[in-house]
């Protein structure tokens, strides 16, 4: 009869439910739920993202990642408030405010909600992307980091924490690197300080983190997640670089950390040299902007002017 | 004669089932569903398996994708 191949704890040499070939090592739950957590916070203390006495805004969508790192801050102490878009993205979106909702109860935790269906008139993502040329993923992000920082700005926190992950952070940089995205290259890093008054500390603790440990850890929490995808991502550019990425993983195992560490060690302080921040403030809404109105309110004016073309000849 | 004894694998978020006969290891049910190691957790009742595993006859499993960025392409 074959054996079973099962494999043991590093830490403790019980049966391991994890097994990480990046860092050549597997774990038990309750080990690697430790490990996970000194990853998350050594990563936060490290790059000095914040303290325990900072105010942490905590963008939840309700998926594994923002979940679990939600979940990782709370229980090494962290003050936090979570915030969800509603994207009005149909069940998805349903499904997705509903599982945040759950978290936030279940662990008596402060959360923010704003909707895009009643924000300025509309700016859901269906709605945006009916109404203009823009990809769905390219509007969503523009919107979401517009109302990331004006909530931080408007409820009083110091820092915007996000979930994204390794495997997030390696596939957006092989594609700034694919076309030198240079500007794109320059923001590209873990912790973003604040580069105008009204902005706020922006970090992303999980930076050196796989999503399949992020998945991992959210089993092993009990953390009811939402397992489907956006239906707008469907066939999205990042998809195509983290199915390459995964290739080159499964041949050589620890190649996405090494890509993403190095490049913040040894490349990412030459392109941040020539970061140039926003120098006025919009005209509209008052955040920090570029030209005379920010990308966001551009966004919503040409929303507003299109649906109401599609009023008057309906 | 012997009842057809098989491994039940769900594959989320597709929802793609798949019945295996016999004794698996979780690479080869991987496998049988073109998921790279590492892009997926298996799980089997309240636990999740390392690739090397067995899973045996009559046990059902879930393959949930770790893939987050976009609903994934239909296969």
């Amino acid at each position: 009869m074959r054996r079973s191949n099962v494999m043991k704890c590093r830490r403790c040499s019980a049966k391991a439910e994890v097994k990480l070939r990046a860092h050549n090592t597997a774990f038990c739950r309750a080990c690697f739920v430790l490990f996970f957590g000194r990853q998350v916070d050594r990563c936060i203390l490290k790059n000095r993202m914040f303290s325990h006495g900072d105010r942490v805004l905590v963008a939840v969508s309700g998926g594994k990642d923002s979940l679990a790192l939600w979940h990782a801050l709370v229980s090494h102490g962290y003050q936090t408030t979570g915030l969800h878009l509603n994207l009005g993205i149909g069940d998805y979106s349903t499904q997705s405010r509903e599982k945040t909702e759950a978290f936030a109860r279940v662990h008596g935790l402060p959360l923010i909600v704003l909707d895009l269906r009643t924000l300025n008139e509309d700016i859901s993502i269906p709605t945006v992307a009916a109404f203009t040329n823009r990809r769905p993923c390219a509007a969503c992000g523009r919107i979401k980091r517009h109302c990331f920082d004006t909530a931080a700005l408007e409820h009083g926190f110091t820092v915007i924490a996000t979930g994204h992950n390794l495997d997030d952070e390696a596939a957006r940089l092989l594609g700034n690197v694919l076309h030198w995205q240079r500007e794109h290259l320059a923001k590209q890093r873990p912790v973003l300080d604040p580069t105008h008054p009204k902005f706020v500390t922006k970090v992303r603790p999980l930076y050196l983190v796989s999503e399949y440990e992020t998945a991992a850890y959210a089993f092993f929490s009990g953390i009811d997640y939402v397992v489907d995808e956006c239906p707008h991502g469907a066939g999205a550019t990042q998809l195509v670089y983290k199915k390459t990425l995964n290739r080159l993983e499964e041949e050589m195992p620890g190649t996405k950390h090494g890509f993403v560490k190095d490049f913040q060690r040894a490349a990412q302080p030459v392109f941040a040299a020539a970061e140039s921040p926003p120098a006025g403030e919009c005209s509209v809404c008052g955040m920090p902007s570029y030209g005379s109105a920010c990308s966001f309110c551009t966004l919503v004016a040409e929303v507003r002017a299109k649906r109401e073309r599609a009023r008057a000849t309906s | 004669m012997l009842a057809c004894v098989v491994v039940k694998a769900v594959l989320l978020p597709q929802k793609r089932t798949l019945e295996l006969p016999g004794r698996r290891r979780v690479l080869d049910v991987l496998a049988a569903f073109k998921i790279t190691p590492g892009t997926a957790i298996v799980i089997r009742g309240d636990a999740l398996l390392t690739d090397g595993e067995f899973i045996e006859p009559d046990d059902e499993i879930e393959i949930r994708s770790v893939v987050s960025g976009g609903a994934p392409a239909e296969q």
